[in-house]
């Protein structure tokens, strides 16, 4: 006698991810973000009652790659657009997905500013150490010496100073619950990353404050290396300058189930 | 009701907050700070959503963000804060998101002073931010009337999901004069009401919404710009607002808006006294602009000043309304200064005299 197999589904597209192609390079560490916070939105069932808001920079259309409500911020006011819905609907989760043009430099003021409040959203924030939209243009997360179109001799610290270390800076402020620095550039660290975006998204409905997950990110097309370098190049390049590690877990936070 | 002393921007804030605001967003500015000191008291204590920004950058956009919930919002700042409020303003224009901004400008350009003026009527008239749009401006010359056209603005933000300015200066701001307020609505959490069918509160149970301005593809955004252009031709058709004064059998007519329309209506009355017939026309909507008004009374007076507290700004659309029909001639004072009722009168006296010379002129036989 024949018996049927028993077939389990281990893996699929997350329901919050929407089932279309993505406008990402190969080697872009976008889709894996996105995927992320999906199967979090997903596993804490809050699909239905999350909105998110989307900067400027490549990340600027991934409200079509959500099935979520979104909104679509101008360049770097993400965490005050996220406040405004926020404050409106303080039982939905509000999220902003940023890269780092966006919020280590035109952003700082808004940024800042939401963490110093304990505005309870969480910022899933993309560092990639360059302007990725425009054409690889230096961002306030240039590493030293790293060339690009407007840093073509390599970012002289001498007059531009050394990059911004953004999980540290929103560390210090006083409304900080869960900040921490995270990378994508292989599987240990993804599902590391995964965790700590499902922490932090965990904060915000336990209503303990600012959560901030940054993500060390690859651009291939712009730092002109292959998609599979990429990944070597956040090990080699990013993360001597940019440990990962937990910045701020409150006390409340460790308690979180 | 009963009228009470109250002041142009405190009245402004709780007319507000009585016809169902849910949340401000504001920073300190001169001379509109009672502005936002009043939301601060009255906001908290009936439950709503009060929040000092850290800069009227911040302000506009989370402003955007609770305008996106369908909640009913506003923000108030004066002239240098709004001007840092430009790029929020046209992202909200490209996203037809409806929301209230209250202008109590003070003299410019730059940090400029803190007293009465009309400087910024091109910013805020013309645009201000990027793009091809316009806001609906209303513009009170009185504490009764910053009150009156607070609670229209709100009815016509959200009628046509645009901004809408209430377009004041730091003289009716400050004034304190009888005015009486509308009755409290009742309070209602924004959870509570039904969302407009654009409002993003969380995909439950229906297809996802995007509140966006972003249009990539050129032939999109200008399906969107000619929806656009489509809604301001139904506000120009249906929200134009003026008042007239004296002007039934008026030879020359004054046009002037907020404070500069009130100064000059007592200039009218003396001017009358000496038995001048002329008239007041006073535009409350600035846009939509009475250009047909305009044109018509242009038609029937032998002259029009215009008075102004800035160089000469709204007279180009008198000019462009009355289109050579008449003379249009032009007083202003600058930098915050408020005319006198008698410089205004010698500018209506010089018109008229202007004019007769003119006459004569014309009726002067010509030399061989």
């Amino acid at each position: 006698m024949l018996r049927q197999a028993q077939e389990e589904i281990i893996y699929q597209r997350p329901n919050a991810l929407a089932n279309v192609v993505t406008h990402y390079c190969p080697g872009c560490t976008h889709g894996t973000a996105h995927r992320l916070v999906a199967e979090v939105i997903d596993e804490l069932g809050i699909a239905g009652q999350t909105i998110g808001v989307t900067p400027v920079g490549c990340a600027v259309f991934a409200y079509n790659y959500f099935n979520l409500d979104f909104a679509e911020a101008a360049h770097g006011r993400a965490p005050a657009m996220a406040t405004g819905i926020k404050r409106m609907l303080p039982d939905r989760v509000v999220f902003t997905y940023q890269g780092d043009g966006d919020m280590a430099a035109i952003g700082l003021a808004e940024i800042t500013h939401a963490a110093a409040r304990g505005e309870n959203i969480t910022v899933i924030f993309l560092n990639n150490a360059i302007y990725g939209m425009t054409g690889g243009q230096m961002a306030p997360t240039s590493l030293p010496g790293q060339m690009t179109t407007s840093s073509p001799l390599g970012r002289d610290v001498e007059t531009m100073g050394l990059p911004l270390r953004m999980a540290e800076m929103l560390a210090g402020m006083p409304g900080s619950a869960y900040v921490v620095r995270r990378s994508l550039h292989n599987v240990k660290e993804i599902i590391r990353a995964k965790k700590a975006i499902r922490r932090a998204f965990q904060v915000q409905l336990a209503g303990l404050g600012f959560s901030m997950v940054e993500l060390l990110s690859t651009c291939p097309t712009n730092w002109g290396v292959s998609a599979t370098d990429a990944m070597g190049w956040i090990q080699t390049h990013m993360l001597p300058y940019y440990p990962l590690g937990d910045y701020v877990v409150r006390p409340e936070v460790e308690d979180l189930k | 009701m009963t009228r009470e002393l109250l002041k142009g921007n405190e009245a402004m804030a709780e007319a507000a907050i009585r016809v169902g605001l849910q949340a401000y967003f504001g920073y300190p500015i001169t001379p509109q700070t009672e502005l936002l000191e009043h939301m601060a008291r009255r906001m908290p204590e009936l439950g709503r959503v009060f929040l000092q920004a850290e800069s009227e950058v911040a302000v506009i956009n989370m402003v955007y963000g609770a305008a996106c919930t369908g909640a009913r919002v506003m923000t108030s700042s004066s002239s240098p804060g709004m001007s840092l409020m430009m790029e929020g303003i046209s992202y909200i224009a490209g996203s037809d998101v409806p929301c209230v901004l209250i202008d109590v400008m003070r003299g410019g350009p730059g940090l400029g002073n803190i007293a009465p003026s009309q400087a910024d009527y091109f910013q805020i008239v013309k645009g201000g931010g990027h793009g091809d749009y316009h806001l609906i401006v209303l513009a009170p010359a009185t504490v009764q009337e910053a009150i009156d056209l607070t609670c229209l603005a709100f009815d016509l933000a959200e009628k046509y999901r645009t901004i809408a300015v209430v377009l004041t200066d730091g003289n009716v701001g400050q004034l304190m004069e009888p005015a009486e307020l509308p009755p409290m609505r009742p309070i209602r959490k924004p959870a509570d009401q039904p969302a407009p069918a654009w409002a993003l509160r969380g995909a439950d149970a229906r297809p996802k919404r995007v509140v966006s301005s972003i249009h990539l593809l050129p032939e999109e955004e200008e399906t969107f710009n000619l929806k656009l252009q489509a809604r301001l031709a139904e506000i120009r058709q249906n929200e134009v607002r003026f008042t007239e004064y004296a002007l039934a059998d008026a030879d020359y007519a004054v046009v002037a808006f907020g404070t500069a329309g009130r100064v000059s209506q007592t200039a009218v009355k003396q001017a009358r006294a000496r038995g001048l017939r002329v008239g007041l026309f006073r535009p409350i909507s600035l846009y939509p602009f009475p250009e047909a008004q305009l044109a018509e009374l242009a038609s029937r007076v032998k002259g029009l000043l215009v008075v102004e507290m800035n160089s000469g700004q709204m007279v180009e659309d008198v000019r462009l309304a009355v289109n050579g029909r008449a003379p249009v001639k032009f007083y202003g004072r600058m930098g915050g200064v408020v005319p006198y009722p008698d410089e205004v009168l010698e500018a209506i006296e010089k018109l008229v005299a202007a004019d007769a010379r003119a006459q004569t002129a014309l009726a002067a036989p010509r030399s061989a």
